[in-house]
Parts: structure tokens; sequence; C-alpha cells
């Protein structure tokens, strides 16, 4: 405690109106050390982004601080002119937003809109800007920082622009840098380059984090301590080391729990029922009383006071009063218990292939000129093979930008493909017409990501369930359709009186559920899972994934499930294949390839994701630069001019696929030399 | 039967339009998603005030819509075939039949007893002076019109003003009455829920607005009957009756010619958005070849052509009012023809997005066939722009009809409209002393329309967008 830079206390804000505001942040005390990182951690509606925003006085202009104090060094921000704020913005508090892509200025250089930063704070003269504007770019990583100065941010990759941030929020020279989800829009390889880059800038400059995230994983790679949000209040803090060994809020230890896992691959993930609650009412009791699993009458009553545990640990919760130690040491070895355990997995149920796609294609033109002409492809899937099982699992993993999506909505005709077969049940699929599709349909389906964007916002929820009975004509009557949508709303755990109600009443996670009971609706055999789970919060996506799970288990679904995301993968699927710019570079059952990949593609991605567990951690394997573009691929292996283990022959050709067994095949040249 | 009815072509096309407001009004009752919207909107205030104000303008421009031809009188032989007047009438013409016939000879300013201009009078003994003569009707009951008109003015105000509360106590206590029944209660707590607010609608403003509207309505009533209250014009027609008869002329350009274009606009543009391709390409070229000729020419060339024809088959066409109705239609036609475009490029752009978006493809996944992805899922998410634009559209229609009498390609020139009566005023604002009260006239009541359409389109675009609900 000998250097406490930023030094926070009963932080309180307001947003909306004052008759019913919705208090974003309750109280909140922290504290930040020179040369630390702290990651605040909680759902989406925690009040994270408020409380930076609070620091930084950047509320919208519908918000207020009530009351407390954000101490930096001697000084109290709230009590500083708002000219007297610039300086300190920027200056000795500096910020990166999650959207690299909205942060920068279309029309402006890069360079520019880094000089602009240096010209405000740095107070160097003018002959000095350029060289400065070089120097942090360099500093952040940026190869050929002369040249990229020049560039516009649309030149640069998703990755290159999150950097660009940091040498901007760096210009300053800030003492404290305020990053607000910096890696979530970013692929877990680029994540990787950009936490290393924030942690070595830590190491050279002392520089100290407020690291704000939802993702467990990212906590445990790069912070020192770590304070747990929920509505509005911070619940826990801890070490890292310390909160992963031994979580003492219940609402930190669910959190945990609901993380999917090669480990809990046989059991049901734990679930949070319900959601954060609304911030505009008065508290009674605990705000997590409604939703935790150790709830007891005191819970209701009185509001948890504050309690320090030891070891730089604290939380706000009753169990842990004095009075209640004893319960905690029962509870925690009953808890333990309970997230095992359950039925072991069916075997798969038939190995008769569904559905085979053989070389599946997907080009897109490139029309340039007054003429329109086709001057070149962007080939988006170039030559995917796929077999779908009934009651298996396939999961099509990659980076954003590798065609995983595009290959699913190839192989159910959304997009027409260019080239392959897709075979259902002895049927080709490529070349049938909009028509004949439609006997088809029935029985492929899909989920989309956004549960937002999935339904239209101008239908009654039953409609919504109950269309694809009416377009394939398996209801006909009003009725049955709806007595069928009530039933089919009850099989996703929602109340069948939702039928009459409009989507937007939803939440995310409901939302998702909904989604899913119109895919059930037409009883398909096949559903196409688009990243399902990436636009929800950690405890709402365990209980997408156990119901997915529940349903195939009970109706033998085949899923191909399209994800980014490794864990999700290592839990839900039975087989996994990895894309890199179009292509399959490695395919094979999950743990197999999970745990030994071969493709060093695969073993750059596996090693680039974010692990709780210290001991699992893999030396993060660098890549350089990004994908290139698909309309380009690099003659011979795409990924050679990349991959660390490259060799000449890799220029020259395709690797061939290389059956190491029966169900692994893997596209590298260098697959049986090690 | 002392009359026969008359349609007119653009009758018929107002009786289709409302029969079609009808039907989609009994659909949304029985349709709860739908009923929703429309209940937000009549619990708004200004929606509700603005809805009373529209209503006001519709029912004038209703009772001009109905025609009839009146019967003349015949000898008592009641076998011969009864005769009708060759004039074709509307109702609004025989309530103010009193307006119509009190024509003066030309100019006189509002409230004047004498004429705008001097005149050569001859005196009772015979000499010749120049004065302004007295008016023949307006005021014509005073006999010392210096003296007596300021307070015969207020006179018949008070009256006019009284009148109107007691019509309007009288609505009143009829609608308190019927919400009364409805709700199940004594009418003194039915009143005193208004009166507090406590009401879903917001009966205190539409009741206030309502008022407002009837005790103007009386005392312009009142006052009209003796005084020309917006004067004359250049022929002695009363301002006030030319007023209101333009408000027909201004609704039927405003949704007539929106009736016309929404057709053409909606399906080539969701056609082109979501089909792509060669549809795409030809709906293209149709609408920038469209756009790259000038709107004024076409629409001069429509109209000559129909002056042309009008004239080489002037026996089809045996009234003035079927030849300037005829032209009304033609003119609503071809603005439709030439306005298309616009909504039709971004119902394109639009319908490009949201064929892309993920609830769209869900519904091709599930097979659904085109038309109804195009029914159910475009048209509704792209109805906010419709109606946006239709709003928007509807001021600018009213106001590109005068701009087009200006270059005599507009109206009939015999039909009452606001664009004439500005068109007019050109020369009238020449004169000095300005004759003013032609263009205040044709200003106030045109500006009242289009600012209540507009205030209430917004009120309706923010009950439809469900993104905006629960705020």
């Amino acid at each position: 405690m000998t250097d406490t830079l930023l030094q926070v206390e009963g932080l309180t804000t307001e947003l909306g109106a004052a008759a019913q505001p919705l208090r974003v942040v309750d109280g909140l005390d922290l504290h930040l050390q020179a040369g630390e990182t702290l990651a605040l951690l909680g759902e989406s509606g925690c009040g994270k982004s408020m409380t930076a925003l609070s620091l930084m006085r950047l509320l919208p202009p519908s918000g207020r601080i009530l009351a407390g104090s954000v101490r930096l060094g001697g000084t109290d921000l709230l009590r500083l002119t708002e000219t007297e704020m610039r300086a300190v913005r920027g200056g000795r508090l500096a910020m990166i937003f999650q959207e690299p892509q909205t942060s920068l200025n279309p029309v402006l250089t890069v360079g520019a809109q880094i000089a602009e930063a240096v010209r405000v704070h740095a107070g160097c003269s003018r002959a000095q800007v350029p060289e400065r504007v070089v120097e942090l770019l360099r500093a952040v990583g940026i190869p050929d920082p002369a040249q990229r100065a020049g560039e516009y941010p649309h030149q640069l990759s998703g990755g290159m622009k999150q950097r660009v941030m940091i040498a901007m929020a760096l210009a300053g020279d800030p003492q404290i840098l305020i990053a607000d989800e910096p890696t979530t829009a970013l692929d877990v390889t680029i994540q990787a380059q950009v936490l290393r880059l924030l942690k070595d800038l830590q190491r050279d400059t002392g520089l100290a984090v407020l690291l704000i995230t939802h993702d467990l994983g990212v906590v445990a790679e790069t912070a020192d301590r770590l304070a747990v949000m929920y509505a509005g209040q911070i619940v826990e803090t801890a070490t890292v080391a310390g909160f992963f060994a031994r979580p003492a809020h219940p609402y930190s230890r669910r959190l945990m729990e609901s993380l999917p896992s090669a480990d809990r691959r046989s059991g049901r993930l734990a679930v949070i029922p319900g959601r954060v609650p609304p911030l505009d009412r008065v508290f009674q009791g605990c705000r997590f009383a409604d939703r935790c699993q150790s709830v007891m009458p005191v819970c209701r009553e009185e509001t948890p006071g504050w309690f320090e545990i030891g070891a730089g640990q604290g939380v706000r919760c009753h169990l842990w009063a004095d009075s209640l130690q004893s319960v905690v040491g029962s509870w925690q070895s009953a808890a333990s218990g309970a997230s095992e355990g359950e039925s072991d997995r069916h075997p798969a149920a038939g190995n008769g292939i569904l559905l085979r796609a053989t070389d599946l294609k997907v080009h897109f033109p490139i029309h340039r000129g007054i003429l329109r002409r086709v001057v070149g492809q962007v080939r988006a899937v170039d030559g995917v093979s796929l077999d779908l099982r009934a009651g298996r699992t396939l999961a099509l993993v990659g980076e954003s930008g590798c065609g995983k999506t595009t290959a699913g909505k190839g192989i159910l005709q959304l997009v027409q493909p260019t080239g392959g077969s897709i075979r259902y049940r002895d049927r080709e699929l490529i070349g049938l017409g909009h028509r004949r599709m439609r006997t088809i349909r029935k029985d492929l389906q899909i989920i989309f990501q956004d549960p937002y964007a999935a339904m239209n916002p101008r239908m009654l929820v039953g409609d919504i369930v109950g269309e694809g009975l009416q377009a394939l004509g398996i209801e006909p009557r009003r009725a049955g359709r709806m007595r069928r949508v009530a039933e089919l709303l009850e099989l996703v755990g929602l109340d069948p009186a939702s039928a009459n109600r409009y989507p937007h009443e939803f939440s995310g996670g409901q939302r998702q559920r909904i989604c899913i009971a119109r895919a059930l609706a037409v009883e398909p055999r096949i559903i196409i899972c688009d990243e399902p789970t990436s636009a929800l919060d950690v405890s709402v996506q365990a209980q997408i994934l156990n119901l997915l799970k529940d349903l195939q288990e009970r109706l033998g679904l085949a899923y191909l499930f399209i994800s980014h995301n490794i864990s999700v993968v290592a839990y839900l699927a039975h087989e996994v294949a990895v894309m890199y710019l179009g292509r399959v570079v490695e395919q094979g059952p999950v743990d197999v390839v999970l745990d030994d990949p071969r493709h060093p593609y695969t073993r750059a991605l596996l090693s680039a994701v974010p692990v709780i567990d210290a001991d699992r951690r893999r030396e993060i394997i660098r890549l350089e630069g990004d994908m290139p573009s698909p309309s380009h691929p690099p003659p011979g292996c795409h990924f050679h001019p990349r991959c660390p283990v490259a060799i000449d022959a890799c220029a020259r050709s395709y690797p061939g696929e290389t059956r190491l067994n029966d169900a692994r095949v893997v596209h590298c040249l260098r697959a049986n030399q090690e | 039967m002392p009359l026969m009815p008359v349609v007119l072509w653009t009758d018929a096309l107002v009786f289709l339009l409302i029969a079609l407001g009808l039907l989609f009004g009994l659909y949304a009752a029985r349709h709860e998603h739908l009923r929703a919207p429309w209940r937000r909107v009549v619990q708004s205030r200004v929606g509700v005030a603005m809805l009373v104000v529209l209503s006001a303008y519709g029912m004038v421009g209703l009772l001009d819509t109905v025609h009839v031809r009146l019967k003349l009188d015949t000898p008592a032989d009641s076998s011969a075939a009864p005769q009708y007047a060759p004039e074709i009438l509307s109702l609004l013409d025989l309530a103010l039949s009193g307006l119509r016939e009190r024509q003066e000879k030309t100019y006189s300013a509002p409230f004047a007893t004498h004429l705008f201009v001097k005149e050569a009078i001859e005196q009772p003994d015979g000499s010749v002076i120049r004065d302004f003569p007295r008016l023949e009707h307006g005021g014509s009951h005073l006999a010392d019109p210096a003296t007596q008109r300021g307070a015969d003015i207020l006179f018949t105000a008070m009256l006019g003003m009284l009148k109107g509360l007691v019509f309007w106590v009288l609505t009143a206590f009829a609608i308190l009455w019927l919400i009364a029944r409805r709700r199940g209660e004594l009418m003194e707590q039915t009143w005193t829920a208004i009166r507090a607010g406590r009401t879903p609608i917001p009966w205190l403003t539409a009741l206030s607005m309502l008022g407002l509207l009837l005790i103007l309505g009386f005392v312009a009533g009142e006052l009209a009957a003796r005084y020309h209250i917006l004067g004359t014009d250049k022929v002695g027609e009363d301002v006030f009756f030319q007023t209101l008869k333009s408000i027909r002329t201004g609704l039927l350009i405003g949704t007539l010619t929106t009736l016309v274009m929404l057709p053409a606009a909606i399906l080539l543009g969701i056609a082109a958005g979501y089909f792509r391709g060669w549809v795409d390409d030809v709906i293209q070229y149709l609408y920038t070849t469209l756009n790259a000729i000038p709107g004024v020419l076409l629409i001069a060339a429509a109209i000559l052509m129909l002056q042309v024809y009008m004239s080489n088959h002037a026996e089809d066409f045996t009234s003035l009012v079927e030849r300037a109705d005829l032209r009304l239609l033609f003119l609503c036609l071809i603005l439709g023809v030439t306005s298309w475009t616009g909504l039709c490029r971004l119902l394109r752009g639009e319908a490009l997005k949201l064929r892309e978006v993920d609830y769209v493809q869900a519904a091709s996944a599930l097979g659904v066939g085109h038309a109804t992805i195009i029914g159910r899922h475009i048209l509704p998410n792209v109805m906010h722009i419709v109606l946006i634009t239709l709003v928007l559209d509807f001021s600018g229609l009213v106001l590109a009809e005068a701009v087009l009498s200006y270059v005599n390609i507009g109206v009939d020139p015999t039909m009452n409209s606001w664009g004439n009566m500005i068109n007019s005023a050109r020369l009238e604002l020449a004169r000095d002393p300005v004759v003013w009260w032609s263009l205040t006239a044709a200003f106030v009541f045109m500006f009242t329309l289009v600012l209540a359409a507009n205030l209430f389109a917004d009120v309706v675009r923010d009950a439809f967008d469900p993104r905006l609900r629960g705020i």
C-alpha cells in the first residue's frame, strides 16, 4: 500500500431522469498501485464501463456522480474544473475502448490522429511531433512505423488499430491506462498480441492498468488483482491467484463453474438462473439473493457488509460473517460435488453420415469498372469437406474472416456455392432450385450469432417460432400451430405465454432460446449453430450450451457448431475442423486435436487462448502479421508466410491431406515429421 | 328525388381510399399487436390534438367530395322526366350557399363594408363622385358602418362564441356520457378522472382542442353570415369560401398522389433490393432514366396532352367541374409518376440491407417463399420509411401544386386551390395598397394542415418504432 496511485472511495453514479434513476455504480471502493493491473470483472449491465467513464468524468449527458472521491496522486478528480480535468484526461489518465474500428476517425491518417494527442499533452515543439509519433508507433510494436503513420485506419487490421489506439493513449505518458474490453472485438491470436503488448508496456514504463473485461481467461493471464462487480457494486476483490484458487462470493464461484471446458464435457455446466437485476430500484438485502444458491433468510433482509478474509481478499456476502463461517465450509464442499457427475454421454447415436460436403467452394466475384467485369474472386470458402453425423457435433473453428460462417450458409444454400457437392441423405443439394430445396429445408436449420438481429422486431414470438410450420405446410391451421409453439417454448425453457409478446421484451439469452425454438419447430435433423453464444454473457452462455446439449441427447440432432471460442468447442463438440483462409487445415476428434495439434496454425491458435489454470498454460506462439486477404491467398500453403516452421517446399504447392489415422486429417507437409 | 348524386373520378378514388382505411382499421382492431401502436398514438397529447385538427380538415374535405345535381323546378306535369340542373354542387357548396352566392364586384378587405377600389357613384341628386362604394352584402345591414361596425363585429363574435360554447358543452357532455358508460362509473367520477389526467387517453387535451375548433368555427360562421371575414378576391368571391373549398384540393393532391405512387415505389423498390441481379438492373435503369427527365417537363407534356384531348372531345365533358376534376386526377397521376423514384431508391437500399439480415436468412432457411418474405419481413420493416416519406411528400406536394399553378400546368384555373390563390397573389402583392388577404388565408390554412400532419406523423412513427417502446 506504499504506492497507491488511484484511490476510489464511495463512488456513486446515476443515469437517467431524476424521478427514476439507474444507480449504475453504487458505493464503489478500489485502489490501484503503480505498475499493477487491476481487472474489473462482471457481466454486461453490471456497471463496469460506467465506472470507467465516471473515473474519466466522461459520463453521458444524463449521468451524474452523486458521491465519492477519486484521488489520483494527491488530487481529487471530482473536484477539478472541466479545464483542469482535460489536462488529466490523456495526460495522467488515459483510456482505450472496445471497438477500435469506431474509435478512429476514418478520414484522417493514423499519424495525424496520434500527432493530435501528442500536441495536446506532450508539450514538445512542432518539429518533434512526427518523431514522437513514430516513436509511439514503434513502442506499440507496429512494423515500419514511419510508413504506417501516413496510412488511413481502413488500411490497418483490427489488431493494428487497437495498437494505434494504445499509442494514442500513451501519447501523454499516462500513469494509469483504463482499458475497456480492449480485446473483446479481436481474434484470439490478435488478442494475445495486444495483451502481450500491454504487459510489455507495463514492465517498461510502470504503467498501472485498469482492465475492464468479462473474460475470466484474460483476467487470469494479465491481471495481478481483480474486483468482481455485480449490479453496480464490487462484491469481491482478491489477488488473481487467490481468486482462482478459492473464489469467495457465490457469484464468483458460479461464474467460474459456468465456464465451459473439456473437463466438464461429461456434465452440465452450472448456470446462474435469472439475470442481473435492473438498477432502477432500491435494493433490500443482497443484490444477488434472487440468483444465489446458498441464499439465507438474512440475505433478503440485511444488506451484506464488507468482510476482509485475508490475503488481500475481501467479499460482500453474509456467508462470511463470523457467526456463519462454519456454513461456508459445508457449502463449499457441497457445491463442488454438484457440478460433477450426472449421466455419462450417450455413445454416438448411430454413425451414419447425414450430410457430406465435398470440396465445397463459395467464391464471390469482384466487379470493377463501368462494365462491371469480373476481375477476381474472393475465395471465402475454397474446398471444404465435412461430414455431419446424427447425434454428433462437428465444430468449425477459426478466426474471423476465415470463411466459417460462409461455409455454414453455403451448406444451407443461403449463399449459392460455386462448386463442390453437398449430399444430404443421397440427394445432391447444389443446383436444387429454390422450390425443390424447400422439401429439404425442414431438415436443415440454422441458429445465428446475434439474437437481437435474428428476429423480426415487428412479429410476435408465436408467429416467429411458427413461421416454419406455416411455410412448409406442417401446421397450416393457426390453432394447431399455436399449440405446437407453446410446446416448443416449453421445450427450450420459456413460458408458453411468451408467444404473445414481441422479441424486444426478452433478454439476450431468452431471445437465443426463441431462435432455437424456431429452428426446432420443423423438427430438423441438422442444426448449424453460427456462434450462438458469442454475444451472450458467461452465465447465459452456460444456459444455452446446456440446452443445446440436452436437445442433442433427446432428439439426436447433428450440430455444425461454428465458433472461435475454443473452450466452448472443447465442451460441446465431438469432432473439430480448424479453418484457415477458406480451407480446413486440420480435422479430427476434439480431444485429440485440442490436446495434440499437428498443424502449426492450430498450435498457434490454441496457444493464444487465455487459460485460467496456470499449470496448463502453453508458451504462446506469436504469429506475425495478419491473415491475408482471401482474394489473393499466398501461393502454396496459405499459412506459410506466417508459419514459424515453414520450409521452402511450403511455398510451392498446397499440401495435400495427410491421414494420421481414421478420423484425423492434417494439411501440412510437416505433419508427420515430429 | 330532389337531388341526383354525381360521382366524379376523384370522388370514387377518395371513397376507395376510405374503404381501404376502414378495412385496415377492422383488420387492425382484431390484431392486438397492430392495435397497440395506434392505442399509443391516441394516448399521446400531441397525437390526440392533431387528430382533432386533421379530422376537422377531413370533414370539410369529405363534405366537399359528395357531389350532387339539384332538381330543377319543373312544371307540375308529373309525367315529364325530372330535370336536373347542369351545375354540379358539393354538400359543402350547399351548406355554404350563402357565402357562395354573396358576390361582390371586386376586391374588398376582411370585415370591410366598402369596396377596396374607388368607383364612380351616382348620387341621388344626379351628380357623380368617385368614392369607395358600399358592399352589396358585407356589412350591408349596418346603417352607419363607421360607428356601428366595431360593436357589431364584437357582438356577433360573442354570439358565435356563446353558440360554440353551448354546442361544445353539449358535445362534451355526450362524449363524457359515453366514456362513463363504457367505464361503468358515474359521470362525476369520469369527469374528475379526466381532469386529473388519469384516463389512458388524454381526453382533456382532445376536448380542449375540440372546444377551440368549435368556438373558432362558430365565431367564423356567425361573422361570415354578415361580413366577408377574409375579404373578397378580384371577381368579388368570398375568400373564406375559397379557402374552405381549397381544402379538398390540398388533401386530394396529398393523398391521391401517394396512392398512385405507392404501389410502384414499394413493389419496384423492394423487388430491386431483394432479388438483385437483372431485376435490380432493369428497375434501376428505369428510375434513373425517369429521374433524368425534368419533372416539370413531363407534367407539362401530360397536362397539355390532356387539354388537347379535352378540347377535341368536348362533348364527353358535360360540365366545368368534370373537366377540372379530370385535370386534377391527371395531375395526381403524373405527380405520382414523377415522384415515386425517390421513395423507390430509399426502399431499394433498405431492402438490400434487410435481405442480409439474420431473420430474413432464417426465414429462407425455413423455406418461406419470396412473396411471404417480402410481405412479412421486409415490408413491415420499411413501413416507417414509407410513412416518413409520405408525410414529407404530403407537404411537398401541396407546395408543388402551387408551383405548377404558377406555370399554368397545375390544377384547372377554375378550381379552388391554395396554389391558385397563391398564384393570383402574385399580382395582388404588386398592387398598392397591397391586397394581402388571399395569400394570408391560403398560407394560414395550408400551414395548419401541414403542421398538423407533420406532428401527427411524428407521433405515429414513434408509436410504431419498436425500438423506442418502453422509453
